[in-house]
């Protein structure tokens, strides 16, 4: 079966990316499909290149990266959440005059569309919520 | 078409388990996880709500490692069933739709 994620929770704010997170890996380990990991809100906070916690701690934009390499996962960022939290590509920090892009790769920024797409084409849709 | 309900808000603190237990159908089952586990509890302010709820035939999970983060596997209310991500996917698949709560 095919499955989505919306993630509405940063890292080290709610429990809602670590639960994500762990869903996805059993999903993936039950033998199913992630289709799309949608992150809306303050979820965008997971794709940010510049978070750097202690080595002890989980490292869940690193663990996205992962996922997605191994499995094959769309990583995809709200742009409208993103630009609004400081969460940049090297487009939009060029279109919008800012020092430096800090979006993770294997991330994408994109619109609500791709989260109506990821709803269409998948079995199961599930949120995290903040 | 039954639908799998998630909370993760403390009943203690937040109204998002006693709504949802009001919305429920009678096949729909609910899953508590992050601090939504603490509606499982003897104690929880929704524990007559979830009673009831069990009484209709609503299935009732906890997160097993929520509940173990939070030191409370031995005061669940009778009836609570502990299940692991695995089987949150494994629900995730018997219910039509997903629901969360947050």
């Amino acid at each position: 079966m095919k499955f989505a994620i919306a993630v509405h929770g940063a890292p080290h704010t709610s429990q809602a990316s670590a639960s994500a997170y762990r869903f996805a890996r059993a999903l993936l380990d039950e033998g199913h499909e992630l289709y799309r990991v949608f992150f809306y809100r303050d979820g965008v906070h997971n794709g940010s290149a510049l978070a750097a916690p202690p080595q002890d701690e989980q490292d869940l934009t690193a663990d996205w990266q992962t996922l997605a390499r191994t499995h094959n996962v769309d990583l995809l960022v709200c742009i409208a959440a993103a630009l609004r939290r400081g969460i940049l590509n090297a487009d939009e920090a060029e279109r919008y005059a800012k020092p430096a892009a800090n979006l993770a790769q294997g991330f994408e920024l994109g619109g609500l569309g791709q989260l109506v797409d990821a709803a269409v084409h998948v079995d199961r849709l599930i949120t995290f919520g903040a | 078409m039954s639908t799998l309900h998630t909370v993760n808000k403390s009943p203690f603190n937040h109204a998002t388990l006693s709504q949802c237990a009001r919305l429920c159908h009678d096949q729909d089952a609910i899953v508590l996880l992050e601090d939504g586990v603490y509606g499982a509890l003897t104690s929880s302010p929704c524990a007559t709500d979830l009673a009831s709820l069990l009484a209709r035939g609503v299935a009732l999970f906890a997160l097993e490692c929520d509940l173990r983060a939070r030191g409370l596997e031995a005061r669940l209310l009778p009836g609570i069933q502990v299940t692991d991500e695995r089987g949150f996917v494994r629900l995730s698949l018997e219910h039509k739709t997903l629901q969360s709560w947050y």
